[in-house]
């Protein structure tokens, strides 16, 4: 070829992108309007075709509630932390958010192969649009959860510290969901053993916070420091949030069910956790990404 | 190498000895890991698509890409498309590029023809504004307006293709990569497609077009690039890459 440098002569060299070079997460920016059009999509295709349709979105999480009611409330009688079916169902509410944002997340690059394929576009919007789609699908369980504890006179007890609660917790699930996503999304495309991997950990994940079972209950028999680490996991301190913002206000308080210590601190830190894992899972994303087109 | 008559003045595309090399797997399973290790077989083998591809496309070129199935020009339209990275060289594009690779690749069964209009027209990189603007004309060309708000899987494949045509080949691009998508419809629509193409190089848009129909290709490029087993084996004026590719 002739020297390059002769090409440059006429247009100069900072004119010419490099096709392909992912912005990362500005690239977000960048693409808002494509985010906006694929979240509306993947709502409302969601449903097509079933004659329930959004009911489902009802119905799915009230079963869950049903039978952990019945089992940890009636037969390891639980029942006895006061209001605990607000306590189960807001506990319940956060855990199906996470999992159906990571775990949408983790499928989001490889659901759209055709397109990976085919097209440049900046990836991380499957799996941010696909957190994005989740979060809409939670929006009725919540909603479902706010009716019944405004029965229970939520609102006279409720305070701006619960509101901000709701939304540092929705944050913190949302941002971790995201980051976990991202990470085992990227794997996956090379390694199916992913998709395996996640479940396993979702499966995990209700059991390793304070959802069926009350926080007291673990620091009796754990040693400190693991209490700590155990306290230290994001969606455990979302289930508290949550339990904070919704259960806490419509319940008499009782010294031998109370507030776990550090909810502010740990909110904090939990959030600089969720944060972290965006970064972490950001990097291995855009380390791994180059090679998405020829090896799905 | 490249002829001096049809050197560009304002490359658009600059491809600088570009190597794109396939890892091949074996092994797919810890299985066929264990298995292959135990009997010293390789467990990946590499497969060079690309060899050292030297190219410059100047603005408001149309250039034909030809060669075999498998000499990589597929490839290189992804790796120009950014889809896939280089292994070794460089590609330089410059403004706005849109690959015509696979019409249809972004259309979602289930949403009406509009809504995929909207959502095609967006993955292909064009703004909201954009695409409002240019609503009617996409629809108008596809001619399918009375089934538009209908869902796409009812289609049928011609319709389909229509209307995936029609919004990749109104985006808003300097540089446009067509890929096989030349044999869209029947003989009125391609007739109309071809003339689309011409508009696009009269308006000077740099056009890199790969495709298998000749006939087309005679008509709409001035420039063929022949590849074969991903090196180049010729660059220079259609007729003489046109006879290459025909013996």
């Amino acid at each position: 070829m002739a020297d390059t440098r002769d090409l440059f002569d006429a247009v100069p060299r900072a004119a010419f992108d490099v096709p392909g070079r992912s912005g990362g997460m500005l690239d977000i920016v960048r693409w808002r309007y494509l985010l906006r059009l694929l979240v509306r999509t993947g709502v409302t295709t969601r449903y097509r075709n079933s004659v329930l349709g959004w009911t489902w979105s009802y119905v799915r999480p009230a079963a869950q509630f049903l039978v952990f009611w019945v089992v940890f409330g009636v037969f390891l009688d639980l029942n006895r932390v006061p209001n605990f079916a607000v306590y189960l169902f807001s506990g319940i509410v956060v855990i199906n958010l996470f999992s159906e944002a990571f775990k949408n997340a983790t499928t989001s690059i490889v659901n759209n192969a055709a397109l990976v394929r085919k097209v440049y576009l900046p990836r991380q919007l499957f799996a941010v649009s696909s957190v994005f789609v989740a979060f809409v699908h939670f929006l009725p369980q919540v909603s479902l959860l706010l009716i019944v504890v405004l029965f229970l006179g939520w609102i006279v007890n409720v305070s701006i510290l619960g509101i901000l609660a709701i939304l540092a917790g929705i944050v913190i699930i949302l941002l971790l969901a995201l980051g976990l996503g991202l990470f085992f999304g990227a794997v996956n495309v090379r390694f199916r053993d992913a998709e395996n991997i996640v479940e396993l950990l979702l499966l995990l994940a209700t059991w390793a916070s304070p959802v069926l079972y009350f926080w007291t209950m673990v620091r009796d028999v754990l040693p400190d420091w693991l209490f700590q680490i155990y306290m230290l996991n994001p969606i455990t301190q979302a289930v508290e949030l949550f339990h904070f913002a919704f259960w806490y206000p419509v319940t008499d308080s009782d010294p031998a069910f109370p507030l776990p210590p550090m909810l502010g601190p740990n909110t904090l830190w939990t959030l600089l956790i969720a944060v972290a894992s965006v970064l972490v899972g950001q990097f291995v994303f855009r380390r791994l990404e180059g090679r998405f087109a020829q090896d799905l | 190498m490249n002829e001096p008559t049809l050197a560009p003045r304002r490359p658009s595309i600059i491809i600088d000895g570009v190597v794109k090399r396939f890892t091949i797997n074996h092994a797919l399973s810890l299985k066929d890991t264990v298995v292959a290790w135990f009997r010293r077989r390789k467990l990946t083998s590499d497969f060079e698509a690309l060899k050292g591809v030297e190219v410059v496309i100047g603005e408001g070129e149309s250039v034909a890409l030809l060669g075999l199935n498998g000499s990589g020009k597929s490839t290189l339209l992804k790796l120009i498309s950014g889809v896939m990275a280089p292994d070794g060289g460089t590609v330089l594009t410059r403004g706005r590029v849109a690959g015509l690779i696979e019409v249809g690749a972004g259309f979602h069964p289930e949403l009406s023809g509009r809504e995929n209009v909207y959502l095609n027209a967006a993955i292909l990189g064009m703004s909201r504004k954009e695409i409002e603007d240019r609503y009617d004309e996409i629809v108008a060309f596809s001619e399918i307006e009375p089934f538009i708000d209908q869902e796409v899987k009812h289609y049928s494949s011609g319709m389909f293709m229509r209307l995936a045509f029609s919004v990749a080949i109104h985006v808003e691009v300097d540089v446009l990569l067509v890929d096989e998508i030349l044999s869209v419809g029947d003989a009125p629509f391609r007739e109309k497609c071809r003339r689309k193409f011409e508009e696009l190089i009269a308006a000077r848009k740099t056009l890199l077009i790969v495709s298998h129909d000749l006939d087309m290709v005679r008509d709409l490029c001035a420039r063929g690039v022949v590849l074969s087993k991903g090196e180049v084996v010729y660059d220079g004026p259609i007729a003489g890459a046109l006879a290459l590719v025909s013996s």
